[in-house]
């Protein structure tokens, strides 16, 4: 299915996410699901969380105990292929990338979208971070119903 | 004549990189390039690469060039630069002649570095000459480098890195990108960069392709039509989608043209791309002192294109006196960044083509 539309199955989603109890506090969830020869996410990552060893062709692999959620790797990776989560009472809470314009606007409410493209729920906007170091992909704060935790997968403007 | 000691051609990664290490060792080094500016490919690419971070991966293509310019420019005293500058000829007698400004320039060389990198192959089908159909690399250049947009309603045919990438790009300026077509069952770039589209919701449509473009005067609709598993068109699948700009990203292939001049031996390999030299483990062709670097060995990605120019650079100042003491040793190591930036999967096709051009290594 990913080979044909770029979609990932649900089994392969839930499987880059930790337990439910893990996430009280946010981890990175790293969807890349093939060997590419490509590593900015591990090199990026301060608290030294994500293993790609020796072979660059490696996948990525999350050591949840280490992963603190900041966040940092999720703006590094070029495939855009990693976001954070956490569960907080009843919402999931998500910093994703984003690099349109314009950018969201902290509390607002967008659309959540999943994986397929098609709108799933309301998002809120809670936090929109922009740092040099980012290099303009902006790192966008937002929650749903926690429902959504395994599908929701970015914004897009109400307007669209 | 003038006589230089190091000639590079093409200003893109591999011919910057290659500049770079050979001004190192304190070689001469005349580098041209037929554009404007100095940065090949990489001026169009407003993405944050993939790739090693050791070859500047993350950071956006545009600053990749920036980085590799500046490094060039801090040897500015051992590198001449001439931008506007096309080698038209290459002769048997160490010579190569410069077409710039109108003007015909020709010079010797001791050792020269050939870096054009590669040109975007066409497709064919009805009416592909109608304007508003572009190849990939004309739509980058419109849009990234004049701020101006191909049109506002396209379809991408061709779902390798190109095609993905400079879809996203399109969307990112404000375009509808309506579908993106792949003739094979499958998607040919990372499945990071096809899922980044599908969440923004274009469909990726494998097994089809475009069987005409319809219009008067310019592109308004094409027809598509689905293929079956030995690639045959299916009757009564066909459907037209309402279009203002069609993008071919369908690969690239190696500028081997000035090679091939030159009576260096070349090679049909399609894992490749197409024609590509025949080289040592060193990138020298089986012309003496004639070197290449970057996708015209065989189309790949800038940070093989990288590391091949920071090697063949070195391995051309050495072939012409200029030898570091630790000379091995660096060409050693950039062996083993290109071997493991090919180790992977995506790479079986490099190493499966590169292996057909490698005459014996002399080092
Ligand atoms: C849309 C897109 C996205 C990409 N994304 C990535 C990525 O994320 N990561 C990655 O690693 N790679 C990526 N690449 C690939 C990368 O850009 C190329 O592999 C790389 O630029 C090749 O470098 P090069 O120096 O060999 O050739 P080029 O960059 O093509 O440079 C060749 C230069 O030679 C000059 N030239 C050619 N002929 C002559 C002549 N006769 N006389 C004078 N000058 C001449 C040209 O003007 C040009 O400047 C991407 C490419 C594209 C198109
Ligand atoms: S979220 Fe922060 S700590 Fe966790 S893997 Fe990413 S960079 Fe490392
Ligand atoms: S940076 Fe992103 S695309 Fe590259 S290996 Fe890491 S997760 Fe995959």
């Amino acid at each position: 299915m990913l080979d044909k539309t770029g979609v990932a199955t649900p089994e392969q989603v839930k499987s880059r996410f930790p337990q439910p109890e893990q996430l009280l506090k946010p981890k990175a969830i790293i969807e890349c699901y093939e060997d590419i020869p490509c590593n900015p996410c591990s090199t990026s990552c301060p608290f030294h969380a994500i293993e790609i060893g020796d072979d660059i062709n490696n996948q990525p692999q999350l050591n949840v105990d280490l992963c603190t959620g900041c966040g940092i790797c999720v703006t590094s990776c070029p495939g855009l292929a990693i976001m954070t989560a956490e569960i907080r009472n009843n919402l999931a809470i998500f910093k994703i990338p984003y690099e349109f314009l314009p950018y969201p606007e902290p509390n607002s409410i967008w659309n959540g979208v999943n994986r397929d493209g098609k709108v799933i729920c309301d998002a809120n906007i809670v936090k929109v971070l922009l740092t040099n170091k980012q290099d303009k992909t902006v790192l966008v704060t937002v929650s749903v119903d926690k429902k959504y935790l395994y599908d929701f997968v970015t914004v897009r403007n109400k307007n669209e | 004549m003038t006589n230089k000691e190091l000639i590079i051609v093409g200003g893109g990664p591999a011919g910057l990189a290659a500049a770079y290490t050979a001004a190192q060792t304190g070689c001469h080094v005349l580098l041209i390039d037929r554009n404007p500016q100095m940065g090949g490919q990489l001026i169009k690419q407003t993405h944050k690469f993939f790739g090693s971070e050791k070859q500047f991966a993350k950071t956006r293509g545009l600053n990749i060039a920036k980085k590799l310019i500046s490094d060039v420019e801090t040897c500015s005293d051992r590198i001449e630069i001439i931008c506007d500058a096309t080698v038209v000829g290459l002769y048997a007698d160490q010579v190569v002649n410069v077409l710039h400004n109108e003007k015909y320039y020709k010079y010797h060389f001791d050792a020269l570095i050939i870096a054009t990198g590669a040109g975007e192959k066409m497709l064919a089908f009805e009416n592909n000459d109608l304007p508003g159909i572009y190849g990939a690399g004309a739509v980058q250049t419109l849009m990234n480098l004049y701020g101006v947009l191909p049109g506002q309603n396209i379809v991408m045919v061709g779902s390798g890195n190109i095609g993905l990438i400079v879809s996203y790009q399109l969307i990112q300026a404000g375009v509808h990108v309506k579908a993106l077509l792949e003739a094979a069952p499958k998607i040919g770039g990372y499945k990071v960069h096809a899922s980044k589209l599908r969440r923004l919701g274009v469909d990726i449509l494998t097994q089809t392709t475009i069987q005409r473009a319809i219009g008067n005067g310019c592109v308004n609709q094409i027809e598509t039509i689905e293929l079956d598993d030995s690639w045959k068109p299916i009757k009564g699948t066909e459907k037209l989608i309402d279009v203002d700009a069609v993008c071919i990203a369908v690969g690239l292939s190696p500028l081997y043209q000035l090679l091939a001049m030159g009576g260096a031996e070349l090679k049909y390999v399609p894992e490749l791309g197409g024609m590509v030299p025949i080289v040592d483990g060193l990138h020298q062709t089986t012309i003496n002192n004639i070197f290449v670097a970057g996708d015209v060995a065989g189309v790949e990605e800038a940070s093989s294109a990288i590391v091949e120019g920071y090697l063949s650079g070195l391995a051309a100042a050495a072939k012409i006196g200029y030898q570091q003491p630790d000379y091995q040793k660096s060409i050693a190591d950039y062996q083993q960044q290109l071997k493991n930036l090919r180790s992977g999967p995506f790479g079986a096709k490099i190493r499966a083509g590169l292996k057909k051009v490698e005459a014996k290594t002399n080092a």
